[in-house]
């Protein structure tokens, strides 16, 4: 619609918090207040929340989803929210916050550009708030928004906010985290969500929303190597266009990076060189192609390339690795089991993989360094898997695309693991 | 190297969509694309065009047919597959009835679930892998909590509460024969995504998406089509003794089986005015015309654990 209305792309964020930080309340907060709401969803809720004896509509109903969860009170695994501001969508995660279900947390984060760590004024910053700082830095989230929330029960003072900032200053320094963000709120008021209400007046910085509206959405920051995983090789043969006869596309996504025609690209693992002859998207030319983009790269030369291989540029070319340091969150109930071999995934190629060493595991809440004999769930560890094909892999902090792998148990097929390369 | 602009959304959703519809073909040796000529498997289509183009789609498309559809619906369905010329497959929850392995509970019972079942006897008959589907998570909660790629087991089952960690854009497609692989390459559009972006890309749609004037009744709140002319001749929906018809202009915002899926009252006959009508509604797609859905808040994760889409 309105080709007019600028447009700013997509903003995937997530929130973290506990049940009692009024996480599942802000969310439903910015929906109400963005308009997303409708009229049939609110007088649902409100029914609800008369069932339940409370005052006000309960705005954390809105992302309360399954029938389990709504028996126990909680949220259990990642829910995702979409509101549109007109000019920018966003993609909300919603990450429980208990302590068991730290894999969730990372899966909701894989995704997302930025997180909103909430604390509950009252509370100051929690042993969970610095275990959800860090795994955000962990997986790699550039931005930070501290969002110092139910300032209504902390009588607005902005003493007890500027104390719970500087608090939090104290351990990002020692955490290392860089672009961080503060602001008071009231979710349950909707003071500083979208309107600015009258209770913070002190507070001259942007709203929640503002800060959100303004933030870099993915991948506009760093200038990358190019990186194009081969998905899938479309080879028409179509007897009856010998136009396509000899066309032989590598359709993917650029994981980073960018490439136009003329370019020189070397296929990996062949080693093979070549230029590029096109850049399509269903079969139309675009001439040149960015990262995120799903195209179908024609090249000069035959070159045998099918799925799992990458192209990359000939100047750029990453390592053949088949030894790899990673940072890694277990997620299946069965531990780690030093015996077995597990199959990683990385990008669309698979190898086979056997744990080498675990340096050390992360406790999550000391932040502190322990020894490790085993890896169960919910675990965050440093390891080293030796591979029997080589990955083509960056460091996941450079490029979350060619930086991050899952494990899969290839005895029930389950995902098992998630991998950041050091 | 230039920096480059950020994607728009919808080029970003686009993106996406291919990414995800490309993984099923890498990963998947026998996948099919459920197509039932529906606004969202409309996109769908069109994504599979920007995703395979200038090859032929590595799946054959698939309708599940309740014989309760709009004919106008079914017309499209055809054309659209006939234009593409790609293989469609249509399976019928009557021949399901005929099998006996449908019951209705009554005669007029909606066949909306039951489409559960032959879709089981479908991937069976075929042997497939995966099926993609063009569900969305806005559309209901339980689909907000659905993985991208949903592994479901040997009884089409979902189990909420045992899915698969998804991570980044690494999906895991894997599974034993006879289980399969449920994908949703729109997770992420909502309603208003699927709006614009049938208006960028100019895609046609079935006529009823439009503001037209049908005959109606209202029954508890909801307008109900009645004395639908179905493709067998029959009629769907029969008005009820002493009920009041009425002519109203109307449109659809989603296609369905005829006993569940209920109009609103709209003069939108451009795609241009239901964008902006979706842009300034009070009432949520489903909310306003999924009877099934409202039967209980959590009947679609029922519907799910029991094989549905």
């Amino acid at each position: 619609m309105t080709a007019q209305v600028e447009d700013h792309g997509l903003l995937r964020f997530l929130t973290c918090g506990s049940v009692d930080d009024g996480k599942s309340t802000l969310i439903g907060r910015l929906l109400f207040d963005t308009k997303t709401i409708l009229a049939d969803t609110l007088s649902a809720i409100a029914k609800t929340s008369e069932k339940r004896g409370m005052g006000a509509v309960d705005l954390s109903l809105l992302t309360d989803g399954l029938q389990a969860e709504r028996e126990q009170g909680i949220t259990i695994d990642v829910a995702y929210r979409y509101f549109s501001t007109g000019t920018r969508k966003y993609i909300i995660a919603d990450a429980p916050g208990h302590e068991q279900y730290t894999r969730n947390m990372v899966t909701a984060a894989s995704t997302a550009n930025l997180a909103i760590i909430l604390i509950d004024a009252r509370k100051g910053v929690l042993t969970q708030t610095r275990r959800h700082s860090k795994l955000a830095s962990l997986v790699g989230i550039p931005h930070l928004i501290v969002a110092i929330n139910k300032m209504d029960l902390a009588d607005y003072s902005q003493e007890t906010y500027e104390r719970i900032k500087g608090e939090y200053l104290e351990f990002a320094a020692k955490v290392g985290i860089e672009d961080i963000r503060f602001i008071p709120l009231s979710a349950l008021n909707g003071d500083m969500i979208v309107d600015r209400g009258d209770n913070l007046n002190w507070y001259d910085g942007p709203t929640l929303l503002e800060m959100l509206e303004t933030a870099p959405a993915a991948h506009t920051e760093h200038t990358e190597k190019f990186r194009f995983p081969v998905q899938y090789v479309c080879r028409p043969q179509d007897s009856a266009n010998p136009d396509l006869h000899d066309y032989r596309g590598f359709m993917g996504r650029v994981e980073a990076g960018s490439i136009k025609v003329g370019d020189a690209v070397t296929v990996l693992p062949s080693g093979r060189e070549s230029t590029v002859k096109a850049v399509q998207i269903g079969g139309v030319d675009i001439g040149e192609a960015f990262c995120e983009q799903s195209i179908t790269l024609l090249l000069a030369d035959e070159i045998d390339t099918s799925r799992g291989d990458m192209i990359v540029k000939s100047s750029e070319v990453p390592a053949a690795v088949k030894q790899i340091e990673a940072t890694v969150c277990w997620m299946a109930e069965a531990p780690m089991d030093r015996a077995r071999t597990y199959l990683i995934r990385h990008t669309t190629r698979d190898s086979k993989a056997k744990l080498a060493a675990i340096d050390h595991r992360l406790d999550v809440n000391t932040l502190e360094k322990v020894p490790a004999e085993k890896l169960a769930m919910n675990d965050i560890a440093q390891v080293t898997f030796k591979l029997a094909q080589p990955l083509f892999a960056d460091p996941y902090l450079e490029n979350r695309g060619t930086g991050a792998f899952i494990i899969i148990d290839e005895s029930n097929n389950n995902t098992v693991g998630a991998g950041m390369i050091l | 190297m230039t920096q480059r602009s950020t994607l728009s959304h919808l080029d970003w959703l686009e993106a996406e969509a291919i990414h995800i519809m490309r993984e099923v073909a890498g990963q998947c040796s026998n996948p099919v694309l459920l197509f039932s000529g529906g606004k969202d498997s409309i996109c769908m289509l069109r994504l599979a065009e920007k995703a395979f183009r200038p090859g032929k789609f590595p799946f054959p498309l698939m309708h599940i047919d309740t014989g309760h559809n709009y004919k106008e619906v079914v017309a499209f369905r055809d054309k659209r597959a006939a234009e593409l010329g790609e293989r469609l497959i249509v399976r019928s929850v009557e021949d399901s009835m005929a099998r006996g392995t449908v019951v209705l509970k009554h005669e007029g019972e909606s066949r909306n679930k039951h489409q559960s079942v032959t879709l089981l006897e479908a991937i069976e008959e075929f042997g497939f892998d995966a099926c993609i589907g063009g569900a969305r998570r806005d559309e209901e909660k339980a689909r907000a909590k659905e993985r991208i790629f949903s592994f479901r087991d040997e009884f089409g089952q979902w189990d909420p509460k045992n899915q698969r960690p998804e991570l980044w854009s690494l999906y895991n497609a894997r599974s034993h024969k006879g289980e399969n692989i449920r994908a949703f390459p729109i997770s992420n559009w909502t309603e208003m995504d699927v709006w614009q972006y049938i208006e960028r890309e100019g895609l046609e749609l079935p006529s009823i998406y439009f503001a037209h004037t049908r005959p109606v009744v209202m029954r508890q709140g909801a307008i109900v089509p009645v004395n639908v002319p179905l493709v067998s001749g029959e009629v769907a929906n029969p008005s009820r003794a002493g009920e009041q018809i009425i002519d109203l202009q109307v449109r659809f915002r989603t296609v369905g089986d005829i006993s569940c899926t209920a109009p609103v009252e709209s003069d939108a006959d451009t795609v241009e005015k239901i964008v902006l009508e979706t842009a300034t509604t009070t009432i949520t797609e489903r909310g306003a015309t999924r009877l099934d859905d409202q039967t209980s808040d959590a009947s679609m994760e029922q519907r799910k654990k029991e094989g549905y889409f």
